[in-house]
């Protein structure tokens, strides 16, 4: 069970505070309800970016990390396609530090173009480091292409190109904070050896004088359902054969989410699972195979993704991955093998919660669901999913007229 | 209100760190234990080290394969009965290879402790290492390796090593494709009975720990021909490369390089190597180090470059790590340089200074952070053959370093002839 407290402020600013008295440390959490999916299809790459130049300092303090590291704290940040979220941790004693920071940079950004032009060239290094100079770099930038038509998530967080972020210009930059940084727009989760009273009193100084700005409102094309199967195929300068195949799924606050979630479970992410068993033990036909959904906001993708055992073909692989999902929707699954997957959900969840900085993030992610409560019930409505609910929605899920698939060849 | 105006803070060097001291007790068989019991969830972790790593093996990736293949099999259950057994109770067991210690950890929610323990016992006595499981480790294997050369970070590392102990060395040795055709059940079978059944090991349990702990570890391990470890490993020389620079072709395509520039470095049993963690955090060790402030925030060759000096027991190195833009490699390493320079001619200012101080004892504080993290530095003290006192001397030489010894120590380390230099795009 996760406690906390919950007030909203004049200016729309939302604020959780969860007390651990067992640490010396406070985190302070600021997410922002703007990621890769607000972004105009002809400028990618910006929420990504931004987060960079939020570290290029503010209208009164001209470099975020400095007061932060005198105060003997940590930061750091990460851009979703959803969201963005900013975090701290510091000694409690200078909690105050965190939240004349995280307020300056919500009131105004000190934008430079020097620090836009590094930061262009640091995110340019970033994309080369991740996605191009690396084998198999560009799978997700082909498969989204591939899985989605008119929703955003066709991109991925780091943008669709290049040339997206070189162009990037400081009028941009200035519209997309005014647009998305504000009030009204964030959530605020303080967490840790702190209390109720402080955080009161400091997001009152702090934060309640910024504007409330405009809210945004979100409105993304939908993507229409997938009526026939769609593939590509590629060829690259890669060792092995490798195949990827993914199904739409469900938005997250959807109860279907916690069904899909569990048939990732089933079919892989152990030594007991049934890809890893059938496919790369018994059968070896793959070196590895992974099942896995990024846990998207909006309806997301479950992927089964694997390198080939060379010899392979890539005909065979897909037929064997294909059976595995027959039996699964003819058979479904045992009461044992769900209640292990189950398990290993509660398990999971439990370590996740072992450092106030993810309790915190995660607080702050539920708060943008709708209600940070979800984090204590999380685990009621795994519990509650049923054999049969696995067996029909594997028949729905992986329906073959919404399949993707990419069929990635070694050129040597 | 100033916004303008820093709130008041407490100096981080001020606050009063206290490690939680851990509880030890001995097994039967004379095996010690090391808990410390503490945090929120009703979660805890067991880990097994034993003195398995490749430091004792005679033939390449043997240790490892050991270490890896002790899920796959006894002579009462397939690999796939092991992995049920821990996955049903929500657990996880994972293996980890190092240099002079290989591991066996267990992750789980405190209630299913009893029903996990026999299966490690299992485990570390019965395992079989069948030909069907070594043939499909070595496909996979081999596969992976294939697609890791392909990497220039992954290259580069491997090579460097190699240059600064030597490639027979056990901290500069790496695995080729041949080296993993060579591997046969047999060694396996044979590096497990002496280091594993018969083996050396220390057990470290942390978390929401049962009032029973005790009984249950003795009863799941105290009986076995287990022991402490001894304190001793044969002292291997190294044989480092002559030649300092070198540039590797590894990827026609590829758009960036790995830059590695490296110096052996003393243990931490050497007067210098506390001091030089301070050194190190100026010079690259965190976001606002030089290396950071110039090579990514002022130029943007980089989306990052750390310095650090390597977790080893024995001898050490003193490591900077980069991937950069390939056009902009030979650039970083003479940027890398003048950081040197500027570190061994001129002195640090006090605020630079004690933004460092404060940033190092806020990132222990910070560490300190839950069960698992203060038994991993328990744990990083105790193979090292150190006591509290080096936690304490770490936080006081912290606090009280002065710009002059920095300086000198920068003039005795940080000259450029000593460094290999490494760049494989």
């Amino acid at each position: 069970m996760i406690n906390f407290e919950r007030f909203e402020t004049s200016n729309g600013l939302r604020v959780l505070v969860h007390q651990d008295k067992s640490t010396p440390m406070a985190v302070v959490n600021v997410l922002y309800d703007v990621g890769a999916r607000d972004e105009d299809p002809s400028k990618t790459g910006f929420a990504h970016l931004f987060e960079h130049l939020m570290f290029g300092g503010s209208i009164n303090i001209p470099v975020y990390d400095d007061p932060l590291q005198l105060a003997g704290g940590e930061n750091n940040a990460f851009t979703t396609n959803d969201l963005t979220n900013y975090y701290c941790q510091l000694p409690a004693e200078n909690l105050e530090t965190a939240f004349w920071l995280e307020s300056d940079r919500m009131l105004s950004l000190a934008f430079g173009q020097k620090s836009l032009d590094v930061q262009r060239k640091v995110v340019c290094e970033e994309f080369k480091e991740h996605y191009i100079n690396k084998p198999y770099g560009d799978v997700w930038h082909k498969l989204r292409a591939l899985a989605y038509k008119v929703h955003p998530y066709r991109w991925m967080t780091i943008g669709a190109e290049l040339s997206h972020i070189e162009n990037a210009t400081l009028d941009e930059v200035k519209a997309f904070f005014k647009k998305h940084y504000n009030p009204s727009n964030a959530i605020l989760v303080v967490a840790g050896n702190v209390t109720l009273e402080e955080v009161k009193k400091y997001t009152e100084k702090w934060f309640v004088p910024i504007p409330a700005g405009e809210k945004y409102i979100r409105n993304l094309p939908i993507e229409p359902k997938q009526t026939e199967p769609r593939s590509l195929t590629v060829k690259a300068n890669v060792p092995l054969d490798a195949l990827y195949k993914c199904w739409h799924i469900y938005p997250r606050n959807d109860k279907r989410y916690y069904i899909a979630d569990l048939i990732t479970e089933v079919l892989s992410g152990g030594g007991s699972s049934r890809l890893f068993q059938s496919l790369v033990k018994e059968k070896q036909l793959f070196s590895n195979i992974d099942c896995f959904h990024l846990g998207s906001t909006d309806a997301g993708l479950l992927t089964v993704s694997g390198k080939l055992v060379k010899g392979v073909s890539m005909h065979e692989a897909e037929t064997a991955i294909n059976e595995e999902i027959n039996k699964l929707q003819q058979e479904g699954v045992s009461q044992r093998e769900l209640e292990k997957v189950k398990n290993k959900t509660e398990s999971m969840m439990a370590f996740e919660d072992t450092s106030i900085t993810n309790r915190a993030a995660s607080l702050a992610m539920y708060e943008l669901m709708g209600d940070a409560d979800l984090i204590n019930k999380e685990l009621d409505r795994y519990r509650a999913v049923t054999a049969n609910d696995i067996k029909e929605e594997s028949k729905i899920i992986f329906d073959n007229s919404n399949s993707n698939t990419l069929y990635y060849y070694s050129d040597n | 209100m100033n916004r303008k105006e820093a709130p008041i803070i407490k100096d981080a060097i001020e606050f009063n760190l206290q490690l939680k001291p851990y509880r030890q007790f001995i097994l039967n068989n004379g095996v010690p234990v090391y808990s410390v019991d503490a945090g929120t969830q009703e979660v805890l972790q067991v880990e097994l080290v034993f003195y398995a790593g490749n430091w004792f093996e005679k033939q390449n990736a043997i240790a490892f394969a050991t270490n890896k293949l002790l899920k796959n099999g006894t002579s009462h259950k397939t690999a796939f009965q092991i992995n049920e057994e821990f996955e049903y109770y929500g657990a996880f067991c994972s293996r980890a290879c190092y240099n002079e210690t290989a591991v066996v950890s267990l992750s789980a929610l405190s209630k299913y402790l009893p029903a996990l323990l026999p299966v490690i016992r299992e485990m570390i006595t019965d395992s079989v290492f069948t030909d069907d499981e070594l043939n499909i480790f070595k496909q996979n294997f081999n596969q992976q390796l294939r697609v890791n050369l392909q990497k220039c970070d992954f290259v580069a590392n491997r090579l460097c090593d190699a240059y600064l102990y030597g490639k027979n060395h056990p901290y500069g040795t790496y695995t080729e494709s041949s080296d993993i055709d060579a591997i046969e059940s047999g060694m396996l079978k044979n590096f497990f009975k002496d280091y594993y059944i018969n083996g050396q090991v220390a057990i470290f349990v942390c978390g929401k720990l049962p009032g029973n702990i005790e009984q249950l570890l003795n009863n799941a391990f105290g009986d076995l021909p287990l022991r402490a470890f001894d304190n001793k490993l044969t002292f291997l020389k190294e044989t480092p490369a002559t030649g300092k620079k070198y540039r590797i072709q590894n990827d026609a395509e590829a758009v960036q390089g790995a830059i590695r520039i490296a110096r052996p470095f003393p243990n931490r049993h050497h007067p210098d190597f506390i001091k030089v963690i301070v050194l190190n955090a100026l010079f690259g060790g965190f976001f606002g180090s030089r290396l950071m402030s110039n090579i990514r925030e002022d130029k943007g060759y980089t989306y990052g470059i750390h310095s650090y000096v390597q977790n080893h027991i024995q001898n050490s190195a003193w490591m900077i790590s980069t991937e950069a833009g390939k056009d902009v490699c030979e650039a970083t390493i003479e940027e890398v340089y003048k950081e040197m320079k500027i570190l061994r001619e001129e002195l640090v200012g006090e605020d630079e200074l004690l933004l460092v101080r404060n940033y190092l004892i806020g990132t222990i504080l910070g560490d300190l952070d839950g069960p698992l993290q203060i038994m991993g530095r328990w744990k990083n003290l105790l193979l090292n053959n150190l006591t509290e006192d080096y936690f304490y001397k770490t936080i006081d030489t912290i606090k009280t370093i002065s710009a002059e010894e920095l300086r000198d120590l920068a003039k005795k380390y940080l000259n450029p002839t000593e460094f290999y230099e490494l760049v494989v795009i």
